[in-house]
C-alpha cells in the first residue's frame, strides 16, 4: 500500500510556491517547546530548519555556582523522563576523579533504578510515537504501567519524576525492604503489556504502513551525526555502551543488544528505531531479574566521604548508555569544591540535529513521525 | 591505540602543531593541538587507517580566563578506542577551524560552543546562536559575563 | 403497507404540522448528540481502562450537559485576519449539511419526515454540502493548519464519496428504488431478506452475499472517512494539523463543528442501517415488528454502527493522506465497482 519509495521530485521540472510552516513552539506533537521551520511543497518536505532554546535553563552556567552534589538535582531536569540514567555518569565521573569505589549494594540499586527508568523512558518514548500516529489508547496502557515503576522510585528516594537519588559515593536511602518483590511484580506487568501493545500497535497493519520506510537513517549518516541510542541501534548498528564499554557493574549481565533489521521496511526506518525500543525492554527486564538475584541484602548505601567533595584539578569525559543514547559529561575541576565547568552532551540533543537530514522528501505527517521517533526530550536539548 | 601512540603518530606527521600530551590520571589525558591545524588533525584522525575516529562524541568550548578552549571527544567505533584534543586560542581573536565538514554532529556543538563561549569556528556554515535567542548580545558561559540589564525592555535580573 | 407520517393526522393544520416534524428530528439530534458524546467519553474509558467522567451525576452521566455549557460560556473568537463572512458562516453550513439529511430519514413507517421517492439520492445531494463549509472554514481561518486539513478534507471526501455512492447504488439495483421507504419495505420478513443478505427472493440470492457483504464493508470504511473519524481523521490529525481546518474556532462555532461531526456519525450510520441492515424492520420476522418498534430497531442498529465508529476511533492509528488516496482510488473503488457490476447482473438475470 502506498509509496514505498521516498518521494523524490525533480524541483528543476516543477515549478510550484512553497508554504512555510512554523510547526511550534506549541503544537501538540514537537514534545515540548521545539520549533521547526518547515517548507512545505503541497503536502512534501522541502525543508525543516529546527529552532531550540526556548526550554534552556542555563544548567551549565549554574553549575558553575553550585558544589558538587548540588549539581544533582540540576541533572535530574535535563531530561525528565530518565532522571536516574542522567545521574549516573555525572556520579561516576566524580567518584572516578576522587577515586573511590561505591558499595557493592549500591552498584546493583543503580543498575536497578536505570534499567526500571529506562523501561519508564521508553514507554513514554513508545506511548507518544503511538500517539503521533493516531493511537492514543496504547498511550494510556503504557502510562499506567509507568505509574508502578513510579510508585516505586518514590518509595525510595520520595520523589516521582527529580529524583536526587544517586549521590557522590552511594545513594541518598537505601530502598525499601519489599524493594524486590515490587521491582519483580513490575517486570512481569512490562512484558504483559508489551505483548499486548505488540498486538494493539507494533504489528498493527496501518501502524506499519504509516512507520516502515519512513525516515531512513543510514548508519554512516547516524554515525557521523554521532547519533545514539536506539536511533544509532535502529540503523543496524550494534552499539550499546553497556555492552562495548561496560560502566557500573555491566559487564556482569547477560543481555543482547536489540538492533533494526528492516523487518517489514528498510533497516533505519521509524518503525525500527521503535522495534529497538520494544526489545531493549525486555532486555532491560533481564538485567533487572538478575541484578535482583544477585543483589546483595546487607551493606551500606554511602561511602564515606569527606565534608567538601574537592576532586583534583583535570578534566575527565564520562558517558553512560542513557535510554536515549550516550549522554555524556565533561567535568572540568580547578581543586575547589566547585566545578569549573559542566558541559553536558545532551542525547536528545545530538539525536535532533539528524532531523533536518533525514525529514526532507517526506510528507507532513511523516515528519511528525520522525521526530516522534527520534524520541527527543526538550529539556535536554536546551538544558 | 593508547593515546600516548597516537600523541606519537601525531607528533611526526604534524610535528610543531601538536603541543604536548597531559596526563593527568585518574582524569583524561588529552592532547593539545594549535587552532589553525584543528581541521587537517581531524581529517587524518578520521580517515587514516589506524585512527578512524568516526566519532565526535562531544565538542565543548571553555573559558580560561585569558583564553578560550575547545575541547573534542573523539571516539572509534571501529576501534573502541578514544582521544581528547585541545586547541587554545586568545580571547580577543577566538577563531578555530570548524570541523564540521569532518563530524555532521559538529554543527551544533560549535554553534552552542559559539552562543555560549563565543569562541569564532572559521568556515561553519551557519554560525549562528542555537540556545539564546537569535539577538542575544554577549557570551553567557564566559566568566567574565555580565548579564544585561534589559532585553527587548524587559527586566533581565529578576 | 402504505406508510404515513403520523403527525399529520394527530394535527390538522398543515404549516404547524410541517414545523413539528422538522423539529422532531432536531430535538433526536441533541438528544443522540448528547449520548454519543457521553459515550465517546465512556467508551474510550473503557477501552483504555480508565473510568472516564465521574463527577458530574452519578457515573458522570451529567457530563455531556456540561460540556455543552461550558461551550456556551466560551468566548466566540474571531480571528483578526480571517475573513469575516465566511468564518462565522462555515460551521452552520456544515451543520445544515448534516441535519438536512434528516429529512428523508425514516425512523419508522408512521414517521418519515419527507418521503420523497429520490432520498438516497438526496442524502447524497445534501451531504456533500458539508465539503463546501469545511473549505469556507479552513480558507477563512487565514491560517496554514486551517487550509492544509480543509484541502485534504476535499480531497478526502469528494474520493470517498465514489465507492460510498457505488456500495449504496447496488441496493437501489437490488431494491429497483431510490426510495428509502420502498428500500425498508423491500427487506421486510426477518433477517434474512435484508440486503446484505441479498434482499427477498429465492435460494439463488445466496451468490450475491458475499458482494453485499463487502459493499457494506466498502460503506462503513467509506462513511469512516466522510465524517472524518480515526482511521482517516487526517483533515484534523491532531498531531500533525493541531485541529485542522477548526483550529481557529471556538466557543459554539465550534460546538457547531462538533455537533455536525456527531450528526453526521448518525446519518451514515442510518444510510448503512437502511440499506444493508433492514432498517425499521425486525432480525425476526414478524416478531416485534410494527410502527413502534420500527423506531426502537432503527435507533439501535444505528447506535450500534455509531459506537462501531466511536470503538474503531480509540482502537485504530491514522492513515498519512497519500495512503488514504491509495485505499480509496485503488482499492475500494475497484471493489464496489466489481461488486456493483455482479450484484447488477445478477437483478438481471433474475
Amino acid at each position: 500500500m502506498g509509496e514505498k519509495k521516498r518521494i523524490e521530485l525533480d524541483y528543476s521540472k516543477i515549478e510550484s510556491d512553497r508554504m512555510r510552516l512554523n510547526v511550534g513552539p506549541q503544537h501538540p506533537s514537537t514534545h515540548g517547546v521545539l520549533r521547526l521551520e518547515v517548507e512545505l511543497d503541497g503536502e512534501i518536505v522541502t525543508e525543516v530548519v529546527p529552532h531550540i532554546g526556548y526550554l534552556h535553563r542555563c544548567f551549565e552556567k549554574h553549575a558553575e555556582k553550585m558544589t558538587y552534589p548540588q549539581v544533582i538535582p540540576y541533572i535530574d531536569r535535563m531530561d525528565y523522563v530518565t532522571s536516574m540514567n542522567n545521574e549516573l555518569p555525572y556520579v561516576m565521573a566524580i567518584e572516578k576523579m576522587l577515586g573511590i569505589e561505591v558499595p557493592e549494594k549500591v552498584q546493583y540499586i543503580r543498575v536497578i533504578m536505570c534499567e526500571l527508568n529506562r523501561i519508564a523512558s521508553h514507554q513514554i518514548a513508545v506511548a507518544t510515537f503511538g500517539l503521533d500516529a493516531g493511537a492514543f489508547t496504547p498511550f494510556l496502557y503504557f502510562f499506567r504501567d509507568r505509574e508502578y515503576i513510579l510508585a516505586i522510585f518514590e518509595k525510595a528516594s520520595g520523589a516521582r519524576l527529580l529524583f536526587n537519588y544517586f549521590w557522590i559515593g552511594g545513594l541518598a536511602a537505601d530502598v525499601h525492604p519489599t524493594f524486590k518483590e515490587d521491582v519483580l511484580a513490575i517486570v512481569k506487568q512490562v512484558r504483559k503489556t508489551n505483548k499486548e501493545i505488540e498486538d494493539l500497535l507494533i504489528y498493527n497493519k496501518i501502524f506499519i504502513e504509516r512507520t516502515a520506510n519512513v525516515g531512513i537513517l543510514p548508519p554512516d549518516v547516524a554515525i557521523n551525526y554521532a547519533c545514539s541510542g536506539p536511533v544509532l541501534r535502529g540503523s543496524g548498528v550494534k552499539f550499546d555502551l553497556r555492552k562495548n564499554e561496560p560502566y557500573s557493574i555491566y559487564d556482569r549481565f547477560d543481555f543482547d543488544i536489540p538492533v533494526g533489521m528492516g523487518e517489514v521496511g528498510t533497516v533505519g526506518d521509524c518503525w525500527d528505531r521503535n522495534i529497538v525500543r520494544m526489545r531493549e525492554m525486555e532486555q532491560s527486564c533481564r538485567i533487572i531479574e538478575q541484578a535482583i538475584e544477585q543483589m546483595p541484602n546487607e551493606g551500606d548505601v554511602q561511602e564515606k566521604l569527606p565534608k567538601k567533595i574537592k576532586p583534583p584539578k583535570g578534566d575527565i569525559y564520562m558517558r553512560a548508555e542513557n535510554p536515549k543514547g550516550d549522554l555524556g559529561f565533561y567535568i572540568v575541576s580547578n581543586g575547589t569544591d566547585k566545578p569549573e565547568r559542566v558541559k553536558a552532551r545532551g542525547t536528545s540533543f545530538v539525536n535532533l540535529s539528524v532531523l533536518p537530514e533525514i525529514s526532507k522528501g517526506y510528507m507532513f505527517a511523516d515528519l511528525i513521525l520522525i521526530l516522534g521517533s527520534i524520541d527527543i526530550v526538550l529539556g535536554e536539548v536546551d538544558r | 591505540m593508547t593515546i600516548n601512540e597516537i600523541y606519537e603518530q601525531l607528533k611526526e606527521e604534524y610535528g610543531d602543531s601538536i603541543i604536548e600530551l597531559i596526563e593527568n590520571p585518574p582524569c583524561d589525558s588529552s592532547i593539545i593541538v594549535k587552532a589553525e591545524s584543528i581541521f587537517d588533525i581531524c581529517h587524518t584522525l578520521r580517515d587514516k587507517p589506524g585512527f578512524e575516529f568516526d566519532y565526535l562524541m562531544c565538542l565543548s568550548g571553555l573559558d580560561l580566563g585569558e583564553n578560550l578552549s575547545a575541547v573534542y571527544h573523539l571516539y572509534s567505533m571501529k576501534h573502541s578506542h578514544k582521544v581528547v584534543l585541545k586547541t587554545i586560542v586568545p580571547k580577543d581573536n577566538p577563531k578555530i577551524p570548524s570541523v564540521e565538514k569532518i563530524w555532521r554532529t559538529a554543527d551544533w556543538h560549535e554553534r552552542e560552543a559559539y552562543d555560549l563561549i563565543g569562541i569564532i569556528f572559521e568556515g561553519h556554515h551557519n554560525l549562528i546562536r542555537i540556545l539564546c535567542p537569535y539577538d542575544w548580545e554577549g557570551y553567557p558561559l564566559r566568566k567574565d559575563y555580565k548579564e544585561p540589564e534589559y532585553y527587548h525592555e524587559m527586566k533581565v535580573p529578576y | 403497507m402504505e406508510t404515513t407520517n403520523f403527525v399529520y393526522n394527530l394535527i390538522p393544520n398543515e404549516t404547524i404540522a410541517i414545523i413539528v416534524i422538522s423539529v422532531i428530528p432536531l430535538i433526536f439530534l441533541i438528544v443522540y448528540a448528547l449520548l454519543a458524546i457521553l459515550g465517546e467519553l465512556k467508551i474510550s474509558a473503557w477501552i483504555q481502562e480508565r473510568l472516564g467522567p465521574m463527577r458530574t451525576g452519578p457515573w458522570g452521566i451529567l457530563q455531556p450537559i456540561a460540556e455543552v455549557v461550558k461551550l456556551i460560556q466560551k468566548e466566540d473568537l474571531t480571528p483578526d485576519s480571517a475573513n469575516k463572512p465566511l468564518f462565522n458562516l462555515a460551521p452552520y453550513i456544515i451543520f445544515m449539511g448534516a441535519y438536512a439529511s434528516f429529512a428523508v430519514i425514516p425512523f419508522s413507517r408512521y414517521f418519515v419526515p419527507s418521503g420523497i421517492n429520490i432520498g438516497l439520492f438526496y442524502i447524497f445531494a445534501v451531504g456533500s454540502i458539508a465539503v463546501i463549509g469545511i473549505v469556507m472554514g479552513g480558507w477563512a481561518s487565514n491560517n496554514k493548519y486551517s487550509l492544509l486539513g480543509a484541502m485534504r478534507s476535499v480531497a478526502q471526501i469528494i474520493s470517498y464519496e465514489i465507492p460510498g455512492a457505488m456500495a449504496i447504488l447496488s441496493v437501489a439495483v437490488l431494491a429497483s428504488s431510490l426510495d428509502l421507504e420502498k428500500i425498508n419495505i423491500a427487506q421486510e420478513g426477518g433477517i434474512w431478506n435484508w440486503f446484505i443478505f441479498g434482499g427477498q427472493g429465492s435460494w439463488s440470492k445466496i451468490w450475491v452475499f458475499p458482494f453485499t457483504l463487502v459493499l457494506s464493508l466498502i460503506y462503513l470504511v467509506a462513511s469512516l472517512a466522510e465524517t472524518n473519524r480515526t482511521p482517516f481523521d487526517i483533515p484534523e490529525g491532531e498531531s500533525e494539523l493541531v485541529a485542522g481546518y477548526h483550529t481557529e474556532y471556538s466557543g459554539m462555532k465550534f460546538a457547531m463543528f462538533f455537533f455536525a461531526e456527531y450528526a453526521n456519525m448518525f446519518v451514515v450510520a442510518a444510510v448503512l442501517t437502511i440499506t444493508f441492515f433492514g432498517g425499521w424492520n425486525s432480525p425476526f420476522g414478524n416478531f416485534m415488528q410494527g410502527p413502534g418498534w420500527d423506531v426502537f430497531w432503527f435507533i439501535s442498529k444505528a447506535f450500534f454502527f455509531v459506537i462501531l465508529q466511536i470503538w474503531l476511533r480509540w482502537t485504530l492509528p491514522r492513515l498519512r493522506v497519500d495512503q488514504l488516496m491509495y485505499v480509496g482510488w485503488k482499492v475500494l473503488l475497484p471493489f464496489s465497482f466489481i461488486c456493483f457490476l455482479f450484484i447488477s447482473l445478477f437483478k438481471m438475470i433474475n
